[in-house]
């Protein structure tokens, strides 16, 4: 399934958990620092450098460089999502993104964020930064370049950007839920064979 | 002077083959876990990692933006200049791999944008007899050393002590570290041996037997018991959790049962090289014995 960025409160509740999609747009990078200055602003009631109405937010810090005066991604896999889970709900609520591009999956506040805004989580394979960079066919902008190259807002220009498999659906289904719950019922087996 | 160059040159060097291309036992055990799924979203995840590692390899790009903090361990005779040395090869890699900078000041978090800091990189020195020096990088991302855990164990709690703690914490880190991950498991010594050891743990190769054959059978019935729990490729299910559990040990104080256990993501990336004393050098990725 082919998704544009941004996007329509339609289009991420028509998605379903395990769904396999990709995306074609612009996509912002925004992660802790991201997400700490832009509610900031929010609290204070400034504009942020980018509209994220319907945007998708891409948890990711990549390795750039300036070659001739442009930005070129040379690596930008997905970084670890929960570190971010204290901050989504409000991020979500407050700049209504419609979808979030991480890994590692985020905790309930947050799915239930998703089902309440109409946004989702899409997964992207964690560490697969050349794949993922060959998804990224330009780098539109950059603002926060203070935080440092990882920290910034990234404005990423992508197409066939994937696979991404919707793990956290707007309808209050996570995928990494669903695991939890296997990998509970495994235990007591994984604890017998350690004879535990 | 020149050993400074001879030191800065190894760096550069360790670091653009440690991120570009990943180990062969570690390429074998992602291999293996890719033919052993079932589930389609874990191989797509396995085949996302292994077209990944391809394409970096053969552009001479980092395998993951996440090219981690440099770590060093260090053991021969202790060359002049080996901290200014290994330093500046830190820097210029950064700027010519590139890297990405990702040493800040912990309470600013100030990036000076160049991975250097206070304590950064981060080197382990052991002083022995050889008749050349050993440099090996392991570039460890925060993804997996995020989810490093140490118990202080009492003695009563014993080997199924072990067991429960490193189960727990593989448990817990869930997706996070980017699994198929290896365990390593530092098991003695005080508390911050045993989790420098659970990292030195990570420098033996996966496909190298443990020498010691209760450490070997533990790390058997670990990493069976690790793969049984369904956590699967990163965190969305599978049969592959882990790619293989390297334990190591030390002597304890007779009160004492410290646990320790790092994890390191599937990019389990190291490369060493033997300086040599006519300044020769030799490189290699199999890991320490």
């Amino acid at each position: 399934m082919k998704l544009k960025a941004p996007l329509s409160e339609k289009e991420a509740r028509a998605l379903k958990v395990g769904d396999s999609v990709t995306l074609n747009g612009i996509i912002y990078s925004g992660r802790d620092e991201v997400h700490i200055r832009a509610l900031e602003h929010a609290h204070e009631g400034r504009k942020l450098p980018f509209d994220l109405k319907g945007a998708a937010l891409f948890h990711t810090g990549p390795i750039m460089r300036k070659d001739g005066g442009k930005w070129k991604v040379i690596a930008a896999g997905p970084t670890t999502s929960s570190r971010m889970n204290s901050l989504e709900p409000e991020f979500i609520e407050h700049f209504g993104v419609r979808a979030i591009i991480g890994k590692g999956g985020m905790s309930q506040p947050t799915v239930d964020a998703m089902a309440k805004f109409g946004c989702v989580y899409l997964a992207i394979t964690g560490g697969a930064a050349v794949l993922t960079a060959e998804g990224i066919t330009d780098v539109r902008g950059v603002e926060w370049l203070d935080l440092g190259m990882p920290e910034a807002m990234w404005a990423l220009e992508v197409k066939g950007f994937g696979p991404l498999t919707v793990a956290i659906d707007a309808h209050g289904n996570s995928l990494y839920k669903r695991v939890d719950d296997e990998v509970q019922a495994n235990l007591p087996k994984a604890r017998k064979m350690l004879g535990i | 002077m020149k050993s400074t160059k001879v030191l800065e040159d190894v760096t550069v060097n360790l670091l653009k083959m440690a991120v570009t291309s990943l180990p062969e036992d570690v390429l074998e055990a992602l291999r293996l876990a890719e033919r052993e799924e079932t589930s389609e979203i874990a191989r797509t995840q396995l085949r996302a990692i292994l077209a990944n590692v391809a394409s970096a390899d053969r552009l001479a790009l980092p395998m993951c933006q996440d090219t981690g903090i440099p770590i060093f361990f260090v053991r021969g005779k202790c060359l002049p200049h080996l901290e200014e040395g290994i330093r500046r090869g830190v820097s210029r890699a950064t700027s010519e791999i590139p890297l990405r900078p990702n040493v800040v000041h912990p309470l600013t978090r100030h990036n000076p944008g160049d991975n250097l800091g206070k304590g950064m990189p981060y080197m382990h020195i052991e002083l022995a007899d050889l008749e050349y020096t050993e440099i090996t990088v392991l570039p460890k991302g925060a993804g997996s050393e995020n989810m490093s855990a140490l118990a202080m164990l009492t003695p009563a709690q014993g080997v199924k002590g072990i067991k429960s703690f490193v189960l727990d914490t593989v448990v817990r880190a869930g997706g996070n570290p980017c699994p198929p991950t290896i365990i390593g498991v530092g098991i003695g010594g005080s508390a911050d041996e045993a989790l420098f050891i659970s990292k030195k743990a990570l420098l033996h190769p996966l496909n190298k037997e443990n020498p010691d054959p209760v450490l070997a059978k533990l790390e058997d019935e670990l990493k069976e018991a690790l793969n049984a729990t369904g956590i699967g490729p990163m965190g969305l299910g599978g049969r592959t959790t882990v790619l293989g559990v390297r334990v190591e040990e030390a002597h304890c104080h007779t009160a004492s049962l410290p646990v320790a256990v790092t994890i390191q993501c599937w990019a389990g990336r190291r490369a060493s090289a033997r300086i040599m004393k006519d300044g020769s050098v030799t490189y290699y990725k199999e890991g320490l014995g």
